[in-house]
C-alpha cells in the first residue's frame, strides 16, 4: 500500500470512470447466457439438486455463492473466493484472499465444478444437525496451519482494474455506480470524493426493483448526512434491516438462509456506494449474516422471521457518561472541542446544557490554551483498530497529542461491538473523503472559495477520520470494563471464543 | 474474634520474617476458614471478607487486599455442588492449601526467571527494601555473578538500610545513596531492579515513595527499568495519575485510623505508570506492562 504516495504523485485530473446504467435488456441477455452455459455444465458433471441452480430472472444472485461472507467488493464473481457456510468471524476461511492481479488460471467450467464440489461438502457438513458452530469447531484453536484471515479490500480509486471490476459487479446487483466529484488530492486519490449535492437515488429508477425502499432512504439519510455518528448509523440500519426482514418472502425452491443473505448483499453495496460502511456497521452485518445462515433449514418462514427479529431486538456515548455522572452529583465542568466543518460539538453542546452542566465550548484551535485547566480528556471513537490504535472523526488524534504533553490522562469511550481486526497505523491508507464543498464558507455575502474548481493547483481536502496510536491514550472504557489500548486484541479474542 | 484474627497474622509475620505481608494474610485467611462454624456457603463468604478487611485495617498495603481477594476467588472458583457443607469446606481448604503452596514457589520463580537479566559485573539499583529483590540478588550470587549495589536510603523509615545490611552479609559490595542522589548515581548504573507492593491493570505499579522518581530519572538515562513481583500482587485498580490511588493504601493502617486530617501526613507510597517500565519479572513469566492487562483478565475472570 505504502508505495503509492510515490506513483500517484504526478496524475492530476483522471478521467471519470463512471459508467452508465445498465439496461434491462443487457442483465436479461446476459443472465440468458449464464443460464446456457450452466445448463451445458450440469449435463457433462451430473450436479446436485435442481433447486439451487434454478435462476428465475428476476434473481440477482451471481452463480453459486450460497452465503457469502465479506462486504468485500470482490467483483470477481467466484473463481478466487470459496463459498463459505458461516460468515462470520474469518479464523477459519482457508482460501487465499482475492488478490487484485488474481487472474483465474483455470477454465471457468472446472472452477465451477470445484466450487459445486465444494458446496456439496460444505452442506453435508452443515446438515447433521451441526449449526455454524459445529463448522467452527473444525478448525480448532490448535490448528497449526495460520488460516487466512479475510479483511475487507481496501478502496482503491485510483487503480483501474479494481474500479473496473466494481463497476461490473455493481451492474449485476442493479446498483448505480457514484461517480467521484472534483479535483482529488494526490495523497488521496486512492479514496472516493463524493457530493453531497449528487446522491445515488437520483440515479434510481422508481419504483426501484432491486432495493427495498426503506434501504433506499437509509442510503440517502447516509449521504445527506442525516444520520451521522456510528452508533446512530448502526441502529438505524438494524432498524432497516428489521423491515426487510418483516416484508421478505422465500421465494419457491430457495432457502430462507442463503437466499436473504444473497438479498442483502445488494443493499451492502448500495449502502456502501452512499457512503463507506463504518467498522461498527461491519460487524453488525457479519452479526446478522450469521444469525441469518444459522437458521436451520426445516424451520418455517415465520418462526424464521421472528427469531430474526428478536435477534436484532439491544460520541453520543460520551454524553451519556457525562449525563449520568451529573446525575451522581458529582461536580464537574464541560469543556466541548469542536472543529469545523461538521461543528458536531453544537449538538452536544446544547444536550449536555439542557441537563444543567456548566459547559465551555472552544474550537480545536484553541486547545492548547484551555488543557491547562483540564484534569481529564474524554474521547468517543468510530472504532478500535486490532493494534491498538483509535479510529475516531478527525481532530481526535491532535487532542490526544496534546493532552499528553501536558500530562492529561486520555480515555477513550468505545463499546466492543466497534472493535475490529483490521490493523492501520496512519490515517491515509482508509479513510473518508467527504464532499469538499463543505469547506466553502460564505461570510458578509462573499464566498471565497467558490470557484475553486476553476483554480487548477487547489485541491480541497476534507477528511473524516484519523487514527490515534495507543501511547496517547491512558485507558479504554468498553462495556467489558477498563482496559488499557493495547489489550483491544484480548478482548477481540475472548469474544470470538465467545461466539 | 477478631484481635484472635489479628494476633494469628502478627505471630505469622513474626515468626517468618522473611515472608511477604500477603502470605502471612492469606495463611490467617486459611487458619479463619478452617476454625469457621459457618452454617452456609454464603456466610462463610461474607466472613472470609470481613476477615480480610480486618486484616487491612492491621496492614494496609495493596498486596494484603489484592492477596486476600484473589484467595477468595481462588477457593470458590470450583463450582461447589457438594450438598454437605461439611464437603465444601474441605475442597475450600484443600484448594487453599494448593494456593498457598503455589505462592510460596513464586519467589523462587521469579528469581531463577530474573537473575539472568544480571550480567557479570553489573551495576544495580533498587530502592528501599524488598524480599524479592533480594532473593533475586540472591540466586545472582549463588550463579557466582559479581556484582555491585546501589540502594537508596529511603526515608522516613531508612528501610534501604536493612537492605544494604542483608547484601552485605551475602558479600555483595554495596552502597547507601541518599534518595537525592538517584538522578546523580543512575550515570554509573547499568540497571535498576524495584520490587513491588501492587501491580495494576495498566500495567504501572504501586511501590514504596520514590519509585516514581527513579522510573522518571532511568527513563531520562535510557537504563532498563525492571519490576520482580509475585502475581498474588495483582489488583483490579486503574490510577490514571498520583491522586487516583485510593488513601486506603497511601498511608499506614496506624495512621488512617488515628489522625483525621490526612493532608499533613506524608503518603508512602506512589504509582509508576507503564510507559516508565521495561519488563516485569512475575511467576506467571516475563511480561511487558501492556501483558498485565491479559493475565489480570486470566487472573480474574
Amino acid at each position: 500500500m505504502y508505495h503509492r504516495y510515490v506513483v500517484v504523485a504526478l496524475s492530476r485530473r483522471k478521467p471519470n470512470e463512471g459508467k452508465e446504467l445498465t439496461k434491462e435488456e443487457k442483465q436479461r441477455l446476459r443472465k440468458q447466457k449464464k443460464h446456457q452455459k450452466k445448463q451445458k455444465e450440469r449435463k457433462n458433471e451430473k450436479g446436485p439438486s435442481e433447486t439451487e441452480k434454478d435462476k428465475t430472472p428476476v434473481s440477482l444472485l451471481p452463480p453459486p455463492q450460497p452465503v457469502a461472507t465479506q462486504k468485500a467488493p470482490s467483483a470477481l464473481p467466484a473463481p478466487a473466493s470459496a463459498p463459505i457456510p458461516v460468515p462470520a468471524s474469518a479464523p477459519f476461511h482457508s482460501s487465499p484472499a482475492p488478490s487484485p492481479a488474481d487472474k483465474p488460471a483455470k477454465s471457468k467450467a472446472e472452477l465451477k465444478a470445484e466450487r459445486r464440489a465444494r458446496q456439496e461438502t460444505d452442506r453435508a457438513a452443515k446438515q447433521p444437525g451441526s449449526s455454524s458452530s459445529g463448522i467452527k469447531t473444525k478448525v480448532p484453536l490448535s490448528e497449526l496451519n495460520p488460516v487466512v484471515k479475510r479483511l475487507p479490500e481496501h478502496v482503491q480509486v485510483d487503480d483501474p482494474a479494481v474500479v473496473k471490476r466494481l463497476a461490473k459487479k455493481l451492474e449485476r446487483q442493479q446498483i448505480p455506480l457514484r461517480s467521484d466529484y472534483g479535483y482529488k488530492v494526490s495523497l488521496f486519490s486512492h479514496l472516493h470524493q463524493y457530493s453531497r449535492k449528487a446522491p445515488l437515488t437520483q440515479l434510481l429508477s422508481i419504483p426501484s426493483t432491486v432495493i427495498h425502499p426503506s434501504i433506499v432512504r437509509l442510503g440517502l439519510q447516509y449521504s445527506q448526512g442525516i444520520v451521522a455518528g456510528s452508533n446512530a448509523r448502526s441502529v438505524a440500519l438494524l432498524h432497516a434491516f428489521k423491515q426487510v426482514i418483516r416484508d421478505y418472502t422465500t421465494p419457491p425452491n430457495e432457502e430462507l438462509s442463503r437466499d436473504l443473505v444473497n438479498k442483502l448483499k445488494p443493499y451492502i453495496s448500495f449502502l456502501n456506494q452512499c457512503r463507506p460502511l463504518s467498522a461498527s456497521m461491519g460487524n453488525a452485518i457479519k452479526y446478522i449474516k450469521k444469525e441469518i445462515s444459522n437458521i436451520p433449514s426445516q424451520c418455517k418462514e415465520e418462526e424464521a422471521k421472528t427469531k430474526l427479529l428478536t435477534c436484532i431486538d439491544r460520541s453520543s456515548l460520551v454524553n451519556n457518561i457525562l449525563c449520568e455522572a451529573f446525575e451522581k452529583s458529582r461536580k464537574f465542568r464541560v469543556i466541548v472541542v469542536d472543529s469545523r466543518p461538521r461543528l458536531e460539538g453544537r449538538e452536544a453542546l446544547r444536550r449536555l446544557v439542557q441537563r444543567g452542566i456548566s459547559c465551555t465550548y472552544v474550537l480545536i484551535s484553541a486547545l492548547s490554551y484551555i488543557l491547562p485547566e483540564v484534569s481529564k480528556v474524554f474521547l468517543g471513537a468510530h472504532a478500535l483498530l486490532a493494534n491498538g490504535y483509535v479510529m475516531s472523526r478527525v481532530g481526535t488524534s491532535q487532542i490526544a497529542l496534546v493532552a499528553r504533553t501536558y500530562n492529561v490522562p486520555v480515555l477513550v469511550c468505545c463499546e466492543t461491538y466497534k472493535f475490529c481486526e483490521r490493523v492501520q497505523t496512519d490515517s491515509f491508507v482508509s479513510n473518508e473523503l467527504d464532499d469538499p464543498d463543505d469547506l466553502m464558507v460564505t461570510r458578509k455575502g462573499k464566498t471565497q472559495l467558490e470557484n475553486w474548481q476553476d483554480v487548477s493547483s487547489l485541491g480541497l481536502l476534507n477528511l473524516v477520520y484519523d487514527v490515534t496510536p495507543p501511547d496517547f491514550v491512558d485507558l479504554v472504557i468498553t462495556d467489558l470494563g477498563m482496559i488499557p489500548c493495547t489489550s483491544v486484541p484480548v478482548v477481540l479474542r475472548v469474544k470470538n471464543l465467545d461466539q | 474474634m477478631e484481635e484472635c484474627l489479628v494476633e494469628y497474622f502478627r505471630t505469622q509475620m513474626r515468626t517468618d520474617p522473611d515472608m511477604a505481608s500477603a502470605v502471612a494474610a492469606i495463611r490467617t485467611l486459611l487458619e479463619f476458614l478452617r476454625r469457621d462454624k459457618g452454617e452456609t456457603i454464603l456466610g462463610l463468604r461474607e466472613s472470609l471478607k470481613w476477615a480480610t478487611d480486618c486484616l487491612t485495617e492491621v496492614d494496609s498495603s495493596v498486596a494484603v487486599s489484592s492477596g486476600g481477594e484473589l484467595f477468595l476467588r481462588f477457593i470458590s472458583l470450583t463450582s461447589l455442588e457438594h450438598q454437605d457443607l461439611s464437603r465444601c469446606k474441605k475442597v475450600m481448604e484443600e484448594r487453599g492449601e494448593l494456593f498457598l503452596e503455589k505462592i510460596s514457589l513464586s519467589r523462587t520463580k521469579v528469581a531463577k526467571l530474573c537473575h539472568t537479566f544480571i550480567k557479570d559485573g553489573a551495576k544495580i539499583l533498587t530502592h528501599s527494601s524488598s524480599r524479592v529483590v533480594l532473593r533475586v540478588l540472591e540466586k545472582a550470587a549463588a550463579e557466582k555473578k559479581r556484582f555491585t549495589v546501589y540502594v537508596t536510603e529511603s526515608q522516613p523509615d531508612t528501610a534501604g538500610k536493612q537492605m544494604a545490611d542483608a547484601l552485605r552479609r551475602l558479600n555483595v559490595p554495596v552502597t547507601v545513596v541518599l534518595d537525592a542522589a538517584v538522578g546523580y548515581v543512575l550515570e554509573k548504573v547499568d540497571l535498576v531492579i524495584v520490587g513491588a507492593e501492587g501491580v495494576v491493570e495498566s500495567g504501572g505499579i504501586i511501590n514504596k515513595i520514590g519509585t516514581y522518581q527513579m522510573a522518571v530519572c532511568s527513563k531520562a538515562h535510557n537504563k532498563p527499568f525492571y519490576v520482580v513481583a509475585e502475581s498474588f500482587k495483582f489488583v483490579r485498580l486503574y490510577p490514571l495519575n498520583q491522586q487516583d490511588v485510593p488513601d486506603r493504601f497511601k498511608y499506614k493502617a496506624d495512621t488512617l485510623r488515628t489522625v483525621s486530617d490526612l493532608s499533613d501526613e506524608h503518603p508512602m507510597i506512589d504509582y509508576t505508570p507503564p510507559s516508565l517500565i521495561t519488563l516485569l519479572f512475575t511467576d506467571l513469566g516475563v511480561l511487558t506492562p501492556s501483558a498485565v492487562s491479559d493475565e489480570l483478565i486470566k487472573l480474574y475472570l
